[in-house]
């Protein structure tokens, strides 16, 4: 609009400027309510947490609220320092992570080339795919718990079947197979939705590529390893990233399994059950800000990594 | 490529014995059975735990519990799905997740439109801040946050004497705190889509002298109209789906949502001990197939969400 004013005479000019301070105010205008909501329901909270974790805040306490500067972090009675729980809450939260993303990577990516070579029934096998992304993780869960069910699973009794084991695996409340089971449930609701991920980057690769791979007598794998994998790149780290984001944060799956059991408890569960479940919403807080930081951390890697992948 | 150099090459390449067999009908179907015997993995795979629910619920609880087990029910029964349509707070629950997610699905496309609107078809300072800023929204983790936002939704002195009600156990603490995810996100892709639009669009509308009001909602919104219905869906399945505020901030059994009404099934005789399998079961399968048939209707829809999403974060 705006390159219209060629050489224009000042009166125009002065016109344009008009219009462009009336544009930026109606922008601005538009965009208050998104805004207003965005400062009211993450920013300002976001800041009210971190205030939070410097003060012995309890849940409907009686007592005034003390500032208690780093106490919540290093030194107070209660610190994360000195947290045992806390450190495995993270630790179990990072496993989790490691084994349910590599999982989903690995098996995600042959679906997705399984699902994009072409074959009779592709757009019903693509509908299929999705159906474990959108149910809710809780039903997902709940099928899957009573799938595991010591005594009267599926799973048990195919084993049983199959003589693999006697039948009667407590997967859920066995500490050796807990984990296993809970990534079982994430690996089968989110890898279909990694497959669509990756299959959305393998069909913006040419095809012509392929072709002329072809024709120079490079193998399948020779095509995979020089042409695939290296075009996939950007959409199998952007992948990664949501990905391990997702699965830092994870919650439903370990609470509909195992409650607020100490052993298996991630890092989100702790720190709701210590702002809901006991009411210290002061170190509570304090839990927020760390897992705040340890998501930042990996974020960061992250994006070095890009960096460096782009030069 | 041609249809006639395809057919010269046999000619002037003899046929070895190992192609003649790749090109018969039978050495087809035989080189591709593996890939066709993965498919029918993924494909069990994806969908067995649904079939396995579906069988649950229409077992009566004598078969449930019995081993070994019976895959397929002798005796089928719907008694499963009346016990949890009677259980009080499964209802209630159903109707409480359809207002909040509908209300959060309109309210972000409001929202969330109106800022699209101004991000995508104005220039202006500050722009690419607000880009970012949402964008680091869509991958804020929400428990970070959820100290506060207990505080705040049991009604809190926000200091200059301003005051919050108390909006604890009430659907308005879920329809305010959700959208904190699924606001950012719609900003995000709405902004895609109104920027893809040619750039000339409105010029004729406001040759006609029609209001930048009048353009977005007479010009604009029907064109972006797939960019609508896409992310207001993937803004409900992510309402619906909510757990850990819901869990946080309801409390009686008459406002849960879905989610919370999943997993408080108790047995008839009220001991935690043993769960009421089948009755679960049949609430899984009811909540789950309207997500099913919303997905299998609109997959391109959502795929396209979800990449333009991912693809471009």
């Amino acid at each position: 609009m705006s390159s219209v004013a060629t050489p224009a005479p000042t009166g125009r000019r002065k016109a344009g400027r008009n219009l462009q301070a009336r544009q930026t105010r109606l922008a601005w205008l538009l965009l208050l309510p998104a805004l207003v909501v965005v400062a009211f329901v993450a920013i300002y909270p976001l800041g009210k947490t971190l205030y939070q974790s410097f003060t012995d805040q309890e849940f409907l306490q009686t007592t005034p609220t003390h500032w208690v500067g780093f106490d919540n972090y290093c030194c107070g009675p209660l610190s994360l320092r000195h947290d045992t729980i806390f450190w495995q809450s993270v630790w179990q939260t990072i496993k989790f992570t490691l084994i349910t993303v590599s999982f989903e990577f690995a098996l995600g990516l042959i679906i997705a080339l399984v699902v994009n070579s072409s074959f009779k029934g592709r757009g019903v096998m693509r509908a299929i795919m999705l159906v474990p992304w959108a149910i809710p993780t809780v039903v997902a869960a709940q099928m899957w718990k009573w799938m595991l069910d010591d005594t009267f699973g599926v799973v048990n009794d195919a084993a049983h079947r199959l003589h693999l084991s006697d039948g009667r695996t407590a997967f859920i409340s066995d500490p050796h197979t807990a984990l296993a089971a809970v990534s079982a449930v994430d690996i089968w609701k989110t890898t279909p939705f990694v497959a669509l991920l990756l299959l959305a980057g393998l069909q913006v690769i040419p095809g012509d590529l392929y072709e002329a791979a072809e024709m120079d007598g490079a193998s399948q794998l020779q095509q995979f390893w020089k042409i695939t994998l290296p075009l996939l790149a950007p959409a199998i780290l952007v992948t990664l990233i949501f990905r391990t984001l997702d699965a830092l944060r994870v919650f439903d799956v370990f609470y509909v399994f195992f409650g607020n059991r100490a052993d298996t408890q991630t890092m989100a569960i702790y720190n709701q059950q210590t702002i809901v479940g006991s009411g210290y919403v002061g170190y509570g807080s304090a839990i927020s800000v760390a897992i705040f930081l340890i998501i930042s951390l990996f974020v960061i890697i992250y994006v070095t990594f890009l960096r460096v992948t782009d030069e | 490529m041609s249809t006639a150099a395809e057919t010269v090459q046999p000619v002037a390449r003899p046929a070895s014995r190992s192609r003649a067999f790749r090109k018969s009908r039978f050495g087809r179907i035989l080189l591709r059975s593996p890939f066709y015997f993965l498919i029918i993995i993924i494909f069990i795979y994806a969908l067995f735990p649904f079939v396995w629910a579906i069988r649950s619920s229409i077992t009566p609880d004598n078969a449930l519990f019995a081993t070994p087990l019976q895959y397929f029910p002798k005796h089928p029964t719907l008694d499963n799905y009346k016990a949890a349509f009677q259980t009080d707070f499964f209802w209630h629950s159903l109707i409480n997740s359809a207002v909040v997610a509908i209300t959060v699905t309109l309210l972000s496309l409001l929202v969330g439109s109106l800022a699209a609107y101004a991000l995508g078809r104005f220039r202006f300072r500050g722009r690419g801040f607000v880009m970012y800023l949402m964008l680091s929204m869509t991958i804020f983790p929400q428990i970070a946050i959820l100290g506060a936002l207990y505080t705040m939704v049991a009604g809190n002195n926000l200091g200059f004497g301003i005051h919050l009600p108390n909006i604890y156990d009430t659907k308005w603490a879920l329809i305010l705190t959700y959208l904190i995810f699924t606001l950012p996100f719609t900003v995000w892709v709405l902004t895609s889509f109104m920027k893809a639009l040619p750039r000339d669009l409105e010029e004729a509308a406001y040759v006609d002298g029609a209001t930048p009001i009048q353009v977005f909602y007479k010009v604009l919104l029907p064109l972006i109209a797939p960019g609508l219905v896409t992310t207001g869906l993937l803004a409900f399945i992510a309402a619906w789906n909510e757990y850990l505020f819901a869990l946080s901030f309801i409390q009686t059994p008459t406002n849960y949502t879905v989610p919370i009404a999943i997993t408080s099934f108790v047995g008839k005789s009220g001991s935690a001990f043993q769960q009421p399998w089948g009755e679960i079961m049949a609430a899984t399968v009811i909540v789950t197939i309207p997500l099913i048939v919303l997905v299998l209707v609109l997959q391109k829809r959502i795929l396209a969400g979800l990449t333009a999403g991912a693809v471009k974060g």
